[in-house]
């Protein structure tokens, strides 16, 4: 089975809405509900850096009984630090956007901790991809 | 603790949810950043937020969260409500603090955490 969403850069509210319609396929499938909740968790913090970094673009879900692999791909302005960006606490958001209860610096570690294999392609001027696989039955979430 | 017991505790108003008044919560968040939240590691746990916007309730329903206290007597606008009613969760506002709400909450005995260690 295969999902593709547009993410909205510009209406914010709707973000995490991709997320929430895998998390209910994977359920619909029968996934064992702590595999759906670290790809829940990995794909809505990936959801949310594209729509507030990213400008918003597209997502795909490749979803079998065995694992999910998720691509998230926007033309953005890239990440300019990618080791920085990798660590807990640090952001880039701004005041709006920590507003809205994001900009912990949480996003991107949140989602290597809860995915069984994570790729990141970026650099500034070129947009950000990212490739997130979760094996079903494979660890606790964490 | 029931939901029921929370409310009771935090002088709440339950705005949906009437259904979950009898389900046991074992653990508490409390927490204004989602990503926070989503670093949280326990089952049958109540949410306590001061965030008001359709995240909190976005990011609850992908957590399996079902309980959620908004603090400091913040009114919630119907669309959230729809939401939270869709998502078959509970929504209780206290005009506590974030602060009094957790405190009277662990005080009643939800004694349990659950985010995990930033490392």
């Amino acid at each position: 089975m295969i999902l593709r969403y547009e993410v909205s850069g510009e209406d914010l509210s709707l973000a995490g809405r991709a997320s929430a319609e895998v998390k209910r396929a994977m359920g619909r499938l029968g996934v064992e509900p702590a595999d759906v909740k670290r790809t829940a968790v990995a794909m809505y913090e990936a959801e949310i850096n594209m729509a507030i970094h990213g400008g918003g673009g597209l997502a795909e879900a490749e979803l079998n009984s065995e694992k999910i692999v998720i691509t998230m791909e926007d033309e953005g302005p890239g990440i300019s630090d990618l080791n920085l960006a990798m660590q807990e606490g640090y952001s880039t958001a701004s005041e709006r956007i920590r507003e809205m209860g994001f900009g912990a610096g949480m996003g991107l570690p949140n989602i290597k901790r809860n995915a069984d294999e994570f790729f990141i392609d970026s650099s500034p001027g070129k947009g950000t991809k990212l490739k997130i696989t979760v094996y079903f039955g494979k660890k606790e979430a964490v | 603790m029931t939901v029921r017991d929370i409310v009771k505790t935090l002088d709440g108003v339950l705005l949906t949810g009437e259904d979950l008044l009898d389900v046991d919560i074992e653990a508490a968040c409390g927490a204004d950043l989602m990503s926070d939240v989503m670093a949280f590691v326990k089952e049958n746990v109540v949410l306590l937020t001061g965030l008001v916007n359709p995240q909190s309730i976005r990011t609850a329903d992908l957590m399996d969260i079902k309980v959620l206290v908004f603090v400091r007597g913040k009114v919630l606008p119907k669309d959230m409500i729809a939401e939270a009613e869709r998502n078959s969760m509970a929504i209780i506002t206290t005009k506590y603090s974030m602060f009094l709400a957790c405190g009277k909450l662990y005080e009643a005995g939800i004694k349990g955490g659950g985010i995990r260690e930033i490392c």
